[in-house]
């Protein structure tokens, strides 16, 4: 557990998810170069409830709106938050050149997270694919804190190239756990890489577990979700196992303004983690 | 104290997903066109143009897929890990290597005689349906993977 030096504080927990709570920015880690993780303190003495793993917070950049991004890390004691950023949008871009005491608002937690509970006692396999693994992050800290609790735990990683690698020092750390089958790929590679490439699916090839008690948790591109579920499936992985963190165009976060609506389920409220039984059809439906 | 018993190449070629569903006696048939080989780190199992007279097994270690780029150096197209198969090209004329193959670390294989197995197939077209089901499965996957890494998913 990271922990930060401050005044103590009794901090007021403010349920309303309408109004955002203004956050400071502590700490900055630049990942690569389009991705930054920051670490938000509150202004006052006010602040969002505490997030489990998987949910999301949305980011309000003053005068420009708000985007959702999911928590990235749990190591940092409540009520600090940890988000990483990738600046590709209006929104995304201005959180991107936030400084270190910057204001940010925030609402949230929302969303559901990441049934960790569900594997307890069984094999795991995190497939990550880009940036999912920001919001896969506080399920691997939460496995590897309580790795008695699991089998076999495999963390298959996906990444554009070498230079888009996110966390190098816990990607590090964790291929050097012998407690975690931590295998990173990528697609496209540089002079010096001495790593794997190719698809993130070719990787289930390295993982051992046992498919009748396995739990996945998948989090990337859509594309790549859907593949790796159909990998999973195929060897033997039973559908109601396989959990997945789905992304659409979040606006309210509660359910209410219908902008995330996907078939019948509501992104940010009935998701972004979903069961793989529970969104089979959508994902089917190229229109949806 | 009992002696150690080393396994033979078809007792390693039973054990590995790829020959699942496949007959013991044809496994034994097979693996008569096998040899246990070992490369270390950096040497080649084959090269770009070559005669593509070998395809190889892995059971440990990795090897590397790469293509040389006039400008862009060697490129790696993509890792083979223990368990998969190295050089498919030993299966269809013009019999060449595509690409080169490189052990990027100690690596130990099961190296087939691409010849010794078409004769055979030749001979057994059972065998030889067999053997090209399985293989059009692993080119097909690969195939794929490939179009999926076109896509630049992560971008």
């Amino acid at each position: 557990m990271y922990t930060i030096e401050t005044k103590e504080k009794n901090f007021k927990t403010l349920k309303n998810p309408w109004i955002p709570i203004i956050y400071r920015v502590k700490e900055k880690f630049q990942e690569n170069e389009l991705n930054i993780t920051f670490i938000l303190e509150p202004d006052s003495d006010k602040c969002i409830p505490e997030m489990k793993p998987g949910q999301f917070n949305m980011l309000y950049a003053f005068g420009l709106g708000e985007i959702p991004i999911s928590v990235s890390s749990l190591e940092y004691e409540h009520p600090y938050l940890c988000h990483t950023i990738q600046g590709v949008g209006a929104i995304s871009n201005y959180c991107y050149k936030l400084k270190i005491g910057d204001r940010i608002g925030v609402r949230g937690p929302f969303g559901t997270s990441w049934p960790v509970d569900m594997a307890e006692g069984k094999d795991v396999i995190i497939i990550a694919g880009g940036v999912g693994l920001a919001p896969l992050r506080p399920l691997i800290e939460i496995l590897g804190n309580e790795r008695f609790k699991y089998k076999r735990v495999n963390v298959l990683y996906g990444s554009r190239d070498p230079h888009s690698i996110l966390f190098h020092t816990d990607v590090i750390s964790w291929q050097s756990d012998p407690l975690i089958n931590f295998q990173v790929t990528v697609d496209h590679c540089q002079k010096g890489w001495r790593g794997n490439v190719g698809v993130v699916t070719s990787l289930l090839n390295l993982a051992s577990f046992n498919p009748a008690e396995t739990v996945a948790y998948l989090c990337g591109p859509e594309v790549m979700m859907r593949f790796s579920a159909y990998a999973l499936l195929d060897a033997g992985i039973d559908p109601s196992n396989i959990y997945l963190s789905m992304e659409r165009n979040m606006k309210c976060a509660i359910g209410q303004c219908g902008h995330c609506q996907w078939g019948s389920n509501f992104v940010c409220k009935d998701g972004a983690v979903f069961n793989y039984r529970q969104i089979q059809k959508e994902l089917s439906i190229k229109e949806l | 104290m009992d002696k150690l018993k080393t396994k033979s190449i078809k007792d390693n070629l039973s054990e590995m997903k790829f020959f699942e569903g496949i007959e013991d006696d044809m496994i034994e048939y097979i693996s008569q066109c096998g040899i246990n080989r070992h490369f270390n780190r950096g040497q080649y199992l084959g090269k770009e143009g070559d005669s593509a007279d070998h395809f190889y097994i892995i059971r440990k270690g990795r090897i590397g897929l790469q293509l040389h780029h006039h400008d862009k150096g060697t490129i790696m197209l993509k890792t083979i890990h223990p368990g998969e198969i190295a050089g498919v090209s030993w299966i269809v004329p013009p019999y060449r290597y595509n690409f080169d193959l490189i052990a990027l670390e100690e690596t130990s294989v099961i190296e087939f005689d691409g010849k010794c197995i078409r004769d055979k197939c030749e001979k057994d077209h059972s065998l030889g349906y067999l053997l090209l089901r399985k293989f059009t499965g692993m080119l097909s996957e690969r195939l794929k993977n490939t179009r999926i890494q076109l896509l630049d998913v992560y971008h």
